[in-house]
């Protein structure tokens, strides 16, 4: 039996999806969700601060996941089962309860999120003890009043980062520091000060994680600030941040990955990848964005599968490639559709000024914008899809003034 | 007296065990249960002695065996008519010879040894020399050759040997799986039981150890990276563990398929150089580093030699640039002052010396210990092996085979990185012959926060799982 849509993953991308499927006439929409609830990350957050954008609400993160359950009902919710590959012909192998299953549909929409990089692609030296954890798990252990900490060291000083002081206050531990290896915090100062302030935390910048002592528990860490060493004893240390997409099942024959720029799938203008049954939302596109953000993509995704589902989705190939020289990264990697209207998404490695600009293959400046970037480095560009017999490729850059 | 770094241990398996021993006077006392103790300790319970196993840590392999590269060597660059020679070949065979009755997993991958310059390619010749007569043949690969065969090498490789047999196995589940096969017999095993002290009267020992005394005839020293420590206890020591990091990092499940075979470079008199090899588990290995040390206990970490690492590992296989580390570990060779094996039986003191297995333990163990059970019987008598022993296996947790998780009316996952279910898990903890008695224990044993996430989404399930059964995952107290 071949279903009208499966989704992969049920956070905010995947179940906004299967909302605005339903709503637009499909009927057979399967959401697969390994966790034996859907509701993706927001179940695990405490805090406020979710639902603004398209529930127009200020919600907890476990009411927010509710209110997408209950959006997308009319889908069928197939929990505790993980997906293990996606294969050509718009199949997926899924580990379901009662075993390994074959399931097919028209369509697949790959919205498996993130997780945060752990402790090994970031070198940090010493010893290998428990109690080296990232947020996800500390937050997750705190929740459920199993912390078997009481001092931990907070590393690195995205948004996340805050959330996990917020939590280890919550659950009644004393963090020792956070601790920021950059000369500045990734959020604007003000948000790190009130942070210290209200948690009571010292906040720490240029200063960096050396090693971790302790051979079954954690009993310390090494800071280096400016050249000199010192020891802060602590029982734990929580690696914050630094979001990759959790795109393993890109790594088969039918989707591949944006090795060198987003770590996602590589998608065109309308979501889909290399395999035109599969489409790709949410943050495993590139990374951590807010849920608002997400849940956009998850219904420009569905829009995107709707057409195609009726026929009307521009062909694949021939498509012009997007690259970018200089910033972090660009998505979607592909644009189709000639003559159609197209956004570039993209973000620096840092704050920086001067304009975006995409240029075609004879470097000629096919759409400009404003680049400068002050909180968040992310950013964006709308332009016309030029013809592939034209243009083979289109650069996203940003202009620094000639000297 | 020695004295160690004490483990703090609140509650283990094992604190129920000291009726089997109080009393008794067992024919062999092992101390140690790295890779290389537990082959001994099945070989002495399969040969009908009355054994104990003695470790100092939490659990078994939290010495040297806890890391390595996992290579089941066929010795072809071993120094000829040398003990280690003969015994990484006989435990190779008999390692071939018994996996499947036990379980475990054997990859025949085969490795292709490259030739990175023209020194290297000159060294060739002599390697293959040795090969020969370490009776392993090998084959020479031109360059276009090689290139057929591993494809993605860096540009730079001219030349290759291939060595058919070397291959991949699992290094936690094997010594486990010699373990619970001994255990099953009527071995016992004691967990976070260090030496202290011994002394020989009546034609016994008397072992001292943290909690209580133990009696045994005969005593064979498997202390590893402690082995002159313990060695003292019957006599100055005739060797010094010298112990030599080695540094590893573990690329994500994406890169495995880089490599078809383990790629090896031209070995030094002192290593046997970076590796990369294919895991059972289905990763990337990167390593080892090769570095001197004098701390016995500690392997830690280090940037510089990590990010040394990646660029050696970059040049031989360019494509790892694009991949996620999953992992990074470091383990200790007990190496001597002495390059072969230390293997000796003491007459006159009842005891076996089985010191300085430094880079070939886990392949040689079995073969190590059909020859310590050669030596006692040649020393202390003969012996009466069981009739009709039992086989227990361990669990599967490579790719190659099907996995629990897979199977029809399975228990929730746990780990979604390595697939590890909620009854995989139980079963480790309550494993009626060898239960995980740490939480690295209980990682090696399913794998659960082994894989990309490294515990991001599972940590709070296991810690709940194993939370009163592993030591140290109570949630803490707080005063604020
Ligand atoms: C600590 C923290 C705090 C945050 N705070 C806020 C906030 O206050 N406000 C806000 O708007 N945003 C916040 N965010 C961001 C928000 O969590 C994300 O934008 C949102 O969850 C992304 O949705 P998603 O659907 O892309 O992914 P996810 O929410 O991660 O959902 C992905 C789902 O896919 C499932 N899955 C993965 N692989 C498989 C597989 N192989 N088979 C089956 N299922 C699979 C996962 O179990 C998961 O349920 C926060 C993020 C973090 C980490
Ligand atoms: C980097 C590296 C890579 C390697 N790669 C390979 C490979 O690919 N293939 C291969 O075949 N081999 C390899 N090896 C070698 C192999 O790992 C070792 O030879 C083997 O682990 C040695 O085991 P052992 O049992 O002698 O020592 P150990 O594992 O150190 O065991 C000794 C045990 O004795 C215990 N102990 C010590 N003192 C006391 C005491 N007083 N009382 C009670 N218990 C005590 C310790 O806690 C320990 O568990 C590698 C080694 C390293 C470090």
């Amino acid at each position: 039996m071949t279903h009208d849509v499966i989704i992969i993953g049920g956070g905010p991308a995947g179940l906004t999806a299967a909302r605005t499927l339903l709503r637009g006439g499909v009927r057979d929409v399967v959401v697969i969700e390994r966790n034996p609830e859907c509701g993706g990350l927001p179940r695990f957050c405490q805090h406020p601060g979710w639902g603004m954008l398209d529930f127009h609400r200020v919600w907890r993160g476990p009411r927010y996941a509710r209110a997408l359950v209950h959006a997308a009902r009319g889908a069928t919710f197939l929990t505790d089962c993980a997906v293990t590959a996606i294969e050509p012909g718009g199949i997926v192998q899924v580990n379901t309860p009662h075993g390994a299953q074959t399931m097919r549909a028209r369509a697949i929409l790959l919205a498996t999120g993130i997780r945060e990089t752990p402790r090994a692609p970031r070198l940090i030296g010493g010893m290998r003890p428990f109690g080296v954890l990232n947020t996800g798990a500390f937050q997750e252990l705190a929740r459920f009043g199993r912390l078997p900490f009481r001092t931990p060291v907070v590393i690195g000083s995205e948004l996340v980062a805050f959330s996990a002081l917020a939590t280890a206050r919550h659950a009644g531990a004393r963090p020792v520091a956070l601790l920021e290896e950059h000369a500045h915090l990734s959020v604007p100062s003000v948000v790190g000060h009130a942070a210290s302030w209200r948690y009571r935390v010292p906040v720490r910048t240029a200063t960096r994680l050396v090693e971790i002592l302790g051979r079954d528990r954690v009993e310390g860490v090494m800071v280096e600030h400016r050249g000199r060493q010192a020891l802060l004893p602590c029982d734990s240390v929580v690696l914050t941040g630094c979001f990759r997409p959790e795109a393993t099942l890109a790594d088969g024959n039918a989707v591949r990955r944006d090795l060198d720029g987003t770590r996602g799938p590589i998608i065109d203008n309308f979501y889909r990848c290399d395999d035109p049954q599969v489409f790709a939302a949410g943050n495993v596109l590139r990374g951590v964005e807010h849920s608002g953000y997400v849940a956009r993509e998850g219904r420009d995704a569905a829009r995107a599968i709707l057409r195609a589902l009726s026929g009307d989705l521009p062909a694949p190939t021939p498509y012009v490639s997007v690259r970018t020289t200089g910033l972090g990264y660009v998505y979607p990697q592909r644009l189709t559709g000639v003559g159609q209207t197209a956004r570039l998404f993209a973000r620096d490695s840092s704050v920086a000024r001067g304009d975006l600009v995409a240029r075609d293959a004879s470097r000629r400046v096919i759409a400009r914008r404003s680049g400068h970037t002050l909180l968040w480095p992310r950013l964006d560009i709308t332009l016309t899809v030029p013809d592939p017999l034209d243009a083979s490729h289109v650069s996203l850059e940003r202009e620094t003034a000639e000297p | 007296m020695i004295c160690y770094r004490d483990h703090t241990v609140t509650s283990t398996a094992e604190n129920g065990q000291w009726y089997l021993v109080l009393g008794r006077n067992f024919d062999v006392a092992i101390v140690g249960a790295g890779v290389v103790g537990a082959a001994v300790f099945r070989e002495a319970v399969l040969s009908g002695l009355s054994a104990v196993l003695i470790e100092r840590g939490p659990d078994i392999l939290e010495g040297a065996s806890k890391a390595n590269s996992a290579i089941l060597h066929t010795g072809f660059d071993c120094k000829p008519a040398t003990l280690e020679h003969t015994l990484v070949q006989q435990g190779h065979a008999r390692y071939c010879s018994v996996h499947q009755r036990l379980g475990l997993p054997l990859l025949r991958v085969g490795a292709t040894l490259v030739a990175w310059n023209n020194d290297d390619l000159a060294s060739l010749d002599t390697i293959a020399r040795t090969a020969s007569r370490n009776g392993v043949p090998l084959t020479r690969l031109d360059r276009a050759a090689l290139v057929a065969r591993e494809p993605n090498l860096g540009p730079s490789a001219l030349g290759a040997l291939v060595v058919e047999n070397e291959s991949v196995i699992d290094p936690w589940s094997a010594p486990l799986a010699y373990v619970s096969q001994a255990v099953a017999n009527g071995g016992v095993l004691l967990r976070s039981t260090a030496v202290t002290d011994a002394r020989f009267a009546d034609g016994s020992w008397t072992i001292g150890t943290n909690p209580s005394t133990i009696r045994a005839r005969v005593v064979i020293n498997c202390a590893g990276l402690q082995g002159d420590l313990v060695e003292a206890i019957a006599r100055p020591s005739p060797f010094t563990i010298r112990p030599r990091k080695g540094q590893f990092i573990v690329y994500d499940k994406s890169a495995h398929g880089l490599v078809s075979s383990i790629i090896l470079p031209v070995p030094t008199p002192v290593t046997k150089g970076v590796v990369i090899t294919r895991t059972a588990f289905g990763n990337l290995l990167l390593g080892p580093t090769a570095e001197p040390q004098d701390d016995r206990d500690n392997a830690t970490l280090t940037q510089g030699e990590l990010q040394a690492l990646i660029r050696a590992g970059e040049k031989i296989l360019p494509d790892l640039a694009h991949h996620d580390i999953t992992a990074a570990y470091a383990g200790l060779r007990p190496a001597t002052e002495h390059a072969d094996y230390q293997i000796e039986a003491l007459a006159a003191r009842h005891w076996i010396t089985v010191g300085g297995i430094r880079s070939t333990g886990l392949t040689a163990a079995l073969g190590i210990s059909a020859h310590v059970m050669a030596l006692y019987e040649d020393t202390f008598g003969p012996l009466r092996p069981l009739p009709d022993p039992l086989w227990p296996t361990v669990p599967n947790l490579t790719q190659a085979l099907p996995r629990s998780a897979s199977r029809p009316g399975r228990s929730p996952i746990v780990c979604h990185c390595e697939a590890v279910t909620q009854s995989d898990i139980a079963a480790a903890l309550d494993d009626p012959l060898v239960p995980a008695g740490s939480i690295g224990g209980l990682r090696r044993r399913t794998r659960c926060m082994m894989g990309r996430c490294q515990g991001f989404y599972c940590t709070r399930r296991v810690v709940e799982l194993a939370c009163g059964r592993l030591p140290g995952l109570e949630a803490a107290s707080h005063d604020a």
